[in-house]
C-alpha cells in the first residue's frame, strides 16, 4: 500500500482493476479543511486519463506491473509467440490484446510488453517501422505536391494510407502507433 | 554556475513577478491607510497557534518554554478591537507545516484585517474593492490576467456573487451539505466547488453550516449557519472571514470539539489561548475579519501558476 505522501509522477497504482500511472498530482485543501491530494492518473490499458482527489492518510493500491522486452517469433492465428529477452521464456500474447497492432508486426521486432498481475495486458511495438509496399495502385507521374492518398499494402500485412506517388516495391516508414505513413526510405 | 543563483536562473519569470509583489504591498498598504485602517504587528512565536483539527503548527523553543510560529494573527488582532482599535490590518508571515504545493508554502504571507462594529458584509465590501483598487494599480483595468492553457482573465467588473453552500451545492447538482459530514463536505470543496466558483469573476462563497464554523459566530436569523465566508478567484481561494465569533463559551465548546477531533487522529495537542477566552469573557465588540493569502493575490495580479512563481526563496530554497 502506498501513502498520499509517497505520490509522484510515474508511480503505478491500481484502481478499480485497472493499472493506473500517476501523471500529475497538486495538494489541495479547502480552507481549514482535511488536506487532500489530487491526481491525474492515466489508465495503462486504455489510455483514458481521470482525476481522483485522496485524502491524506488514505492508501493507494500498489500495482503488480512488470515491462519485459519480448522479441516477436511467430504466430499461429490466435496467438502471437515471444521470446523474453532476460529470462528466454516464450510469452504467448492472445491476437486480442494485439488488436490491430499485430498487422505491423515483423520477425524478431522486439516490442515492450506490459504484464499486469501475470497476465499480458499490452503490446508496444517499435515505433516507427520500415516496411515495402507489395501492393499499391500506380501513382500519377510528378504528383508530389498536391494531397490526396491512397490505400497500400506493406509486407507485415497491414493497409497504410499513403501519397499518391508512392509505388508498389517503394520502402517507407510507418507509425505503428496509428498506422499513419511517416516519409519515404531509400533501401 | 553556483548554487545560489541556479534557482533564479531556472525561474525568469521571478524577475517580473517580485516587482509587481512589490507593487500589491504598497496598493494594499495605501488602500488601508486610505480607509483609516491602522497597521499593526502581533507576535510571530505564540503560545497557542489554535486548536482547530486540521492545522499543524511549527513548535519553536522560546526561554525554555514550547511556543508555537503563528498559523494565524486573529487572536492578537481581536485583542486589538477589544482594547478599543476600530480598524486595523496586518501583513504578516504565518506557517502551516505539511502544506505545500502549487497553491501552499509552509511559511507564507497573509493580510488579515479587522472592522468592529459591523458584520462579514462589510469586510466581503472591502475585500471586492481592495482586488479593484490592485488590479487597477497593476494593471490599469478591473481585470486579473488569464493563464495560456489554464484558465481565461478574471473580470472585476461586476459585485462579486455572495452565494451561500446551500446555493453552490444545489448548482452543482448536489445533495443539501447539511446531510454531509465535515469530511464529505472538504470532498466536495476539492472535487466540485475549486472548479465551480470564481472561474471568470471572483465569487464569495457564505453561509457555512455551523459545525464548519471555525471562529464565525452563528447567523443570528438562523442558527443552521454560521457568518463565515471564503473567497474564491480564479482557481484559488484567497480569503477566509468570518462576522468574529464573541461568546466564550461557545469558543471553548468548539476548541473542546476540535481537540477531541485531534486526540482521534492522533495529531498534538495545542493549548487553549487563555488570554484570549479571558479577553472574549470581558466582552469582545461585535467585529468581522478576514485573512487573505496575499502570495496568492500576487499569483492573481502576475498570471502566475503556481506560488513559486511569486515567492523568491519557497521552502525547499530557503
Amino acid at each position: 500500500m502506498y501513502e498520499t505522501s509517497d505520490i509522484r509522477k510515474g508511480l503505478k497504482i491500481t484502481m478499480d482493476g485497472y493499472p493506473w500511472e500517476v501523471v500529475d498530482f497538486q495538494f489541495v485543501k479547502p480552507g481549514k479543511g482535511t488536506a487532500f491530494t489530487r491526481v491525474r492518473v492515466k489508465n495503462l490499458k486504455t489510455g483514458q486519463a481521470l482525476d481522483r482527489t485522496f485524502k491524506t492518510g488514505e492508501k493507494l493500491e500498489e500495482c503488480d506491473l512488470e515491462e519485459h522486452v519480448g522479441q516477436y517469433m511467430y504466430s499461429d492465428g490466435e496467438n502471437y509467440f515471444f521470446m523474453n529477452q532476460e529470462s528466454y521464456e516464450q510469452i504467448s500474447i492472445p491476437a486480442s490484446v494485439l488488436g490491430d497492432s499485430a498487422l505491423f508486426l515483423t520477425e524478431n521486432m522486439e516490442c515492450t510488453i506490459l504484464v499486469f498481475e501475470g497476465v499480458p495486458m499490452n503490446v508496444a511495438l517499435k515505433t516507427f517501422l520500415e516496411a515495402e509496399i507489395v501492393y499499391t495502385e500506380p501513382g500519377m507521374k510528378g504528383d508530389t505536391a498536391t494531397g490526396g492518398s491512397k490505400p497500400a499494402k506493406i509486407s507485415t500485412g497491414a493497409e497504410v494510407q499513403v501519397p499518391l506517388f508512392i509505388n508498389q516495391g517503394d520502402w517507407i516508414k510507418v507509425d505503428t502507433r496509428d498506422g499513419s505513413y511517416v516519409e519515404r526510405v531509400k533501401k | 554556475m553556483s548554487d545560489h543563483v541556479r534557482f533564479f536562473d531556472g525561474k525568469p519569470s521571478l524577475f517580473q513577478n517580485i516587482p509587481v509583489r512589490a507593487r500589491c504591498l504598497a496598493l494594499l498598504r495605501e488602500f488601508f491607510t486610505a480607509r483609516g485602517f491602522i497597521e499593526v504587528e502581533t507576535p510571530i512565536v505564540c503560545t497557542s497557534p489554535g486548536v482547530e483539527t486540521h492545522l499543524a503548527a511549527m513548535p519553536v523553543s522560546c526561554m525554555n518554554r514550547t511556543m508555537y510560529l503563528t498559523t494565524s494573527p486573529e487572536f492578537h488582532m481581536k485583542r486589538l478591537i477589544s482594547v478599543g482599535f476600530d480598524r486595523v490590518f496586518q501583513v504578516t508571515r504565518a506557517f502551516r507545516d505539511g502544506e505545500r504545493g502549487e497553491r501552499h508554502n509552509p511559511e507564507f504571507t497573509m493580510v488579515e484585517w479587522y472592522r468592529r462594529d459591523c458584520d462579514y458584509g462589510a469586510i466581503m465590501d472591502d475585500s471586492q474593492e481592495l482586488l479593484r483598487h490592485v488590479a487597477m494599480g497593476i494593471g490599469g483595468r478591473l481585470e486579473f490576467p488569464g493563464i495560456e492553457g489554464v484558465r481565461g482573465p478574471i473580470s472585476l467588473e461586476n459585485d462579486f456573487r455572495r452565494v451561500t453552500m446551500v446555493q453552490a451545492f444545489a448548482e452543482l447538482g448536489l445533495p443539501s451539505p447539511f446531510g454531509m459530514t465535515l469530511e464529505e463536505r472538504d470532498q466536495v470543496a476539492v472535487d466540485h466547488l475549486d472548479f465551480h466558483l470564481g472561474r471568470h469573476e471572483p465569487e464569495f462563497l457564505i453561509e457555512y453550516p455551523a459545525d464548519q464554523a471555525s471562529l464565525a459566530r452563528k447567523k443570528p436569523e438562523d442558527p443552521r449557519v454560521a457568518e463565515r465566508f471564503e473567497l474564491y478567484c480564479g482557481g484559488l481561494e484567497l480569503e477566509n472571514g468570518f462576522s468574529e465569533l464573541a461568546d466564550a463559551d461557545e469558543y471553548l465548546e468548539r476548541c473542546r470539539i476540535d481537540l477531541a477531533e485531534r486526540a482521534r487522529l492522533g495529531l498534538p495537542q495545542y493549548p487553549i489561548d487563555e488570554r484570549y477566552v479571558s479577553m472574549l469573557r470581558d466582552g469582545m465588540p461585535v467585529c468581522a475579519g478576514t485573512a487573505l493569502g496575499f502570495d496568492r493575490l500576487v499569483m492573481l495580479a502576475c498570471g502566475a501558476r503556481t506560488i513559486r512563481d511569486v515567492i523568491a526563496f519557497p521552502w525547499d530554497q530557503a
